[in-house]
């Protein structure tokens, strides 16, 4: 069976189209906002949606994700009222869902537990910052009967591990496009096409570029390298623009129809 | 010889490398290095040059006559790591650490450091080759430790504040992996401890082994036989796992790792991890920790900045499991009765880590023949502990 997430970009492609993928952390900074968040991003313009599971050490984010993880924690946020929120969001959208969620979250609440969870909340795919190619094969293993995609990343630096890293990848490949953590970026210090085009050579799905895109114009001028594009931090920074006067969905929907123009341009 | 291409990622079912992909490729390479250090003569003679003719080894095995006379119990011998250069163990595995570094040509060295006992050996070894050094440092743990992150400074090297989650060690440790992602090609991150994700377990564990190594021969000589105990504190474990594992296979020691019980294991406001946690992820490693039912690393506190760490190095983990190695906690106030008890009886002023072994030491002692031996490592010296101690018996002087 088909994922959404694969059904999605079968639609895009057909239509000549990129994902536009957005991040947000999911309970930031209460469950509310959250799930309006994903309905008026889908309305704005986004083609799949990753909640991001709040930690207390996400060590491959940057301040601003670490920001957003702690507003979540300290608004109570955990996985099974997130997975409520799922639920709830699934009620009124077929949008994809990605959960960005740290092993140890995963681990502590049992393998098989949070799998058949994602799988009946409607979950459509895991990446997990932290979880490599030589630590995967179990859950790997046991997702197969969940039809969830587990995202595999790929980083500048994984060269001749990429062929082994994208074997049976489903969804989607997370391509890296910078060192370092999430956040912001003035440049690439990476030849982000030839990036691609190396991923490209050892598998046929979609491969998307994260990690420090933040503002239209660069998504302008990347989406042609690539099948999609994830913008996180930048949309988490809107958040907080908005949390002292309400105004967080009014931004963050502006700022995502910003993107998803500057994807469409021809 | 056939060289190892490989070594075991993991210590039954914990240790691995839970890290970002970025890294992957670093820790292969770091593996690769490592595994011909170890089998490269030159290396290994370098390494020997500088923990002798530099910190000063081989440590004394010290008998505690006094100690020993008042416990009433079995010969006790201190293994003197408070001797070394920097005035504890950690300064071993800095050695290794960066002579490999060296070999690998990397100029910057980053590492994490709590206490600050490890930020100050690295930044030391630092000046010594002439590399840039920066060390993460918790805010808290900067306020506690100020002398520390002076003396870091005066050395020459960067000290980064962590403010980050509850800004101690873990969020030093996270913050030094997040520059070690951005940086990753042309830096080396020394870990402090028997932690991480592969080799840095084993590799740490390999350059402290000399403590163990050194005390087989040195107890051979003075009571022609081996120890019937060892004892030591245990944070992340680098101290503990250099004196056991030279002795692992020795079935008939008894073998004691001394965990922090701060406040008490039945109060939130401990760092017992095996005691008290749950097998998890932290820091690229699989291990027990301490955390929330839904796998939220949870505050954890000890009167010791150097046992404060909510995880523990993967071997432990498994010598626990296996139960080799048995795992007890020691509170705040006993620790610090047993940093006085030490200090008056043999004129030899404890750190607070190595308090807790002693206070270990005192419980177990009682309890055994007088033909037994015992074996305890002073891993540090007490001087930066001072201010803390007489914050807590309210001494004069006590500015706060």
């Amino acid at each position: 069976m088909k994922s959404r997430i694969t059904k999605r970009f079968e639609l895009l492609q057909a239509k000549q189209e990129k994902a536009l993928i957005t991040y947000i952390t999911a309970g930031d900074p209460d469950l509310n906002t959250t799930q309006q968040l994903v309905l008026e991003m889908e309305k704005a313009g986004a083609d799949i949606i990753e909640l991001g599971i709040p930690y207390s050490d996400p060590l491959a984010d940057g301040p601003v994700i670490q920001r957003a993880s702690q507003r979540a924690l300290a608004g109570g946020a955990n996985i099974d009222t997130i997975f409520q929120l799922v639920e709830s969001i699934r009620r009124d959208t077929e949008i994809p869902l990605v959960f960005l969620v740290y092993f140890n979250c995963v681990f502590k609440y049992g393998l098989e537990r949070f799998l058949n969870k994602c799988h009946r909340k409607g979950i459509d795919g895991l990446v997990i910052p932290d979880l490599p190619l030589e630590e995967r094969s179990e859950l790997q293993n046991m997702m197969q009967q969940y039809a969830i995609d587990l995202i595999p990343l790929v980083a500048p630096t994984s060269e001749e591990r990429i062929k082994k890293i994208v074997a049976n990848a489903s969804g989607f490949v997370y391509c890296v496009s910078s060192m370092g953590v999430t956040g912001k970026r003035n440049s690439f210090d990476v030849d982000l096409a030839g990036f691609v085009d190396k991923v490209k050579k050892h598998t046929n799905i979609p491969a998307a570029l994260g990690f420090g895109i933040s503002t239209p114009e660069t998504v302008e001028k990347l989406k042609n390298q690539c099948d999609g594009l994830i913008v996180g931090s930048a949309i988490i920074e809107k958040i907080e623009e908005g949390l002292k006067d309400n105004t967080i969905t009014e931004n963050v929907c502006s700022f995502v129809k910003k993107l998803d123009e500057a994807k469409n341009i021809a | 010889m056939i060289a190892v291409k490989e070594l075991p990622k993991k210590f039954g079912e914990f240790g691995g490398q839970f890290v970002p992909e970025t890294l992957m490729n670093a820790l292969i390479e770091l593996e690769r290095e490592f595994i011909e250090a170890r089998e490269d003569n030159d290396f290994q003679q370098n390494y020997k040059y500088y923990v002798k003719e530099y910190s000063g080894r081989p440590t004394p095995l010290y008998y505690a006559e006094n100690l020993t006379n008042k416990l009433g119990g079995g010969k006790i011998y201190l293994k003197r790591e408070d001797l070394n250069h920097t005035g504890a163990h950690k300064i071993n595995n800095v050695i290794g650490q960066v002579l490999l570094a060296r070999k690998m040509g990397k100029k910057r060295i980053i590492a994490e450091t709590g206490a600050g006992q490890h930020g100050v050996a690295t930044a030391t070894i630092c000046a010594m080759f002439d590399l840039h050094c920066e060390v993460y440092m918790g805010q808290e743990d900067m306020e506690r430790q100020a002398l520390n992150v002076f003396k870091m400074e005066m050395l020459g090297a960067k000290v980064n504040p962590v403010t980050s989650g509850t800004g101690t060690l873990k969020d030093a440790t996270n913050e030094a992996i997040r520059d070690w992602v951005a940086k990753v090609e042309d830096t080396f991150y020394v870990i402090g401890s028997v932690v991480g994700p592969h080799p840095y377990p084993t590799m740490v564990r390999d350059f402290q082994r000399i403590i163990g190594d050194e005390v087989k021969e040195q107890i051979l000589q003075k009571e022609g036989r081996l120890p019937d105990y060892l004892v030591a504190c245990v944070g992340g474990g680098s101290n503990a796992m250099g004196l056991f594992y030279p002795f692992i296979d020795n079935k008939e020691i008894k073998i004691y790792g001394v965990e922090a019980a701060g406040l008490g294991v039945d109060t939130n406001k401990h760092a017992a991890t095996i005691t008290k946690g749950s097998m998890g992820v932290i820091h690229g490693m699989m291990t027990y920790l301490l955390q929330d039912d839904n796998g939220q690393i949870m505050p954890v506190h000890s009167i010791s900045a150097g046992l404060d760490y909510p995880g523990i190095g993967p071997e432990h983990a498994y010598y626990h499991k296996i139960g080799r190695v048995q795992y007890q906690g020691v509170t705040d106030k006993e620790a610090v009765e047993a940093f006085q008890y030490l200090t008056r009886l043999e004129g030899i002023i404890p750190a607070l880590e190595s308090s807790h072994a002693i206070a270990y030491l005192m419980k177990l002692a009682v309890n055994t023949r007088k033909e037994d031996i015992i074996i305890v490592n002073l891993s540090g010296r007490g001087d930066k502990d001072i201010h803390t101690i007489r914050k807590v018996l309210g001494g004069q002087g006590n500015e706060e």
